[in-house]
Parts: structure tokens; C-alpha cells; sequence
């Protein structure tokens, strides 16, 4: 038998997933990841909308969620995000995409490895990213519903806001190592029992 | 540190923007007739007030968009944020 000549890593391979009565943080790798850059009056963003099963949400700072997320990066331009068993590859979900957009002029791109994700969950994650960012985390501005490109730690992350004190948090993979360092240090105090 | 409201974002640090100068500068209609002395007085002479100067900011770590915002140098009070294409007070 051939071995494979080489097996896709996630950058926090190493990370150990950290878990207690109030946060919790792991890693959530190999998500599919596709920008997307459509004008958002044109025909292709509601056909785009329609594969999609929910519209591209247009309000800043929000995401909508079927098979995937779409998260909101700009006036035109979305993050359409899934687990690869629910929205299949990016390769299978970039021609999707772009077969709805039909011809007309839209941008597809699979960056499922410029980023990874880390999911910080429990009564304690607000607090925890508190410390290192500068957006007010409170459910009143940053409930459910709510994602959010800042930094973190001086990072450049992209915050997505969950139900249940849920957070993911994607950080590109040269910095993951880095920021998820800095998570848990600073969930050092959150972790005592 | 200055709280730039971005047009799209809301509210941000100034660690999330980058600075792009003065707005508004209009792009010659026939650079090639121009003098040398013209020409460098489009590219590098720029407007130093003390006071409301409409500049463009862009925001690097969020949407990654362009727009203008009118801040006074004196106070570093701003005045007026307005997306590309938008009128602001100085272009009125």
C-alpha cells in the first residue's frame, strides 16, 4: 500500500481543546470557507441568495445561517462558511456559487486555508475575549446573529456571535498559533474549578 | 487614540484604520499637459489647515472599505463621516 505523500494539517493540530464548567475553546478545523463578492442589487446575489437557502443578509456586522453561514465582510462582499459534510467542499461549493450567479460578474474564492477557527463557548467566553478586544461584546450589541472583522489581541479576527454563549473565532492560520496562545493564557483565571 | 465611526462598521479604534490623506483631490482631466511644476503640484502638495479637513480613512482590519471623514486637526474632533460617492460638507 502507498502511503499518502502528505495529510492536511490544521495550523492548531497541536492545540489541546480546553474544556470547563464555565468556557470551553477548540479548534474547529477544515471548515469550508468561500468569499464571495456579488453586487448586492444584481440578479446573482438573489439567485446566489436562493442556492444558498437565505438571503445575503445586507445589514452590517450581521450573518445569516442555513446549510452555511454568510457572514457579512462588506457592502459587497460575504464569507460563506459550513462544515464539509453539510456544504460539501469548497471546490463543490465555489461551483455552486457560481453556477447560480449564471454570467454575470461575480468574484468566488475558496480561502478555507487562509483562516482557521477556534470556538469559544460558555458563561465565561464574553469575558474572555473582553480582554483583548475593544468591540462591546454585550448581548445587547453583540447577540445571536452578530459577526464582527476587529482584532483581537492585535490580531485581525473574524467574530461570529452564537446562540448560547457561543463565539467562533477565525483567525488566519499564521496568527492561529499566536492568538490561541494568548486565549489561553488569558482564560487562565476562567479555568480554575 | 480617535473612535472613527466607520460608515459601514460603526464605531472603531483608530488601530483599525489606515490613513489615505486628504479627500477630494481631483485627478488632472489632461495630465499630459501639464508642467512639471503642475504635476508635482498635484501629486505631493496637499492642504495642511488648522481646523475641519476632509481626509479618507480606510478600514484595514474590518470591511475593508474606503470613506471620507471630516476631522478637525486643531481637536481631533470629527465632524462628518460619508461613505465613496456620498456628499459631504466639503464637497457640497
Amino acid at each position: 500500500m502507498a502511503e499518502p505523500i502528505a495529510v492536511r494539517q490544521s495550523p492548531l493540530a497541536h492545540l489541546e481543546p480546553v474544556s470547563g464548567r464555565d468556557l470551553c475553546i477548540a479548534e474547529m478545523p477544515f471548515l469550508t470557507q468561500v468569499n464571495l463578492r456579488v453586487n448586492p442589487e444584481g440578479r446573482a446575489a438573489a439567485e446566489i441568495g436562493l442556492t444558498l437557502g437565505v438571503p445575503l443578509p445586507t445589514e452590517p456586522g450581521t450573518y445569516a445561517s442555513a446549510d452555511a453561514d454568510v457572514l457579512w465582510l462588506g457592502p459587497d462582499e460575504w464569507l460563506v462558511v459550513g462544515e464539509a459534510d453539510e456544504v460539501g467542499t469548497a471546490d463543490e461549493l465555489e461551483a455552486r456559487l457560481r453556477f447560480a450567479a449564471g454570467t454575470e460578474h461575480v468574484g468566488v474564492t475558496d480561502v478555507s486555508a487562509q483562516r482557521t477557527a477556534l470556538l469559544v463557548s460558555g458563561p465565561r467566553a464574553r469575558d474572555l475575549l473582553a480582554h483583548g478586544c475593544a468591540l462591546d461584546l454585550h448581548p445587547r450589541s453583540f447577540g445571536p446573529g452578530r459577526c464582527a472583522q476587529t482584532m483581537l489581541a492585535r490580531a485581525q479576527v473574524l467574530l461570529v456571535a452564537h446562540e448560547g454563549d457561543e463565539f467562533t473565532v477565525f483567525v488566519r492560520s499564521s496568527f492561529a498559533g499566536y492568538l490561541a496562545t494568548w486565549l489561553l493564557d488569558a482564560a487562565a483565571e476562567y479555568l480554575v474549578e | 487614540m480617535l473612535l472613527i465611526p466607520c460608515p459601514w462598521c460603526g464605531p472603531r479604534d483608530e488601530a483599525e484604520f489606515h490613513y489615505g490623506g486628504q479627500a477630494h483631490v481631483v485627478y488632472p482631466d489632461n495630465p499630459a499637459a501639464l508642467s512639471d511644476t503642475e504635476w508635482a503640484r498635484y501629486l505631493f502638495f496637499r492642504d495642511n489647515p488648522k481646523g475641519p479637513f476632509a481626509e479618507r480613512w480606510s478600514h484595514v482590519a474590518g470591511c475593508r472599505r474606503w470613506f471620507n471623514v471630516v476631522r478637525d486637526t486643531a481637536t481631533n474632533e470629527i465632524h462628518a463621516v460619508y461613505r465613496v460617492g456620498e456628499t459631504g460638507p466639503v464637497n457640497a
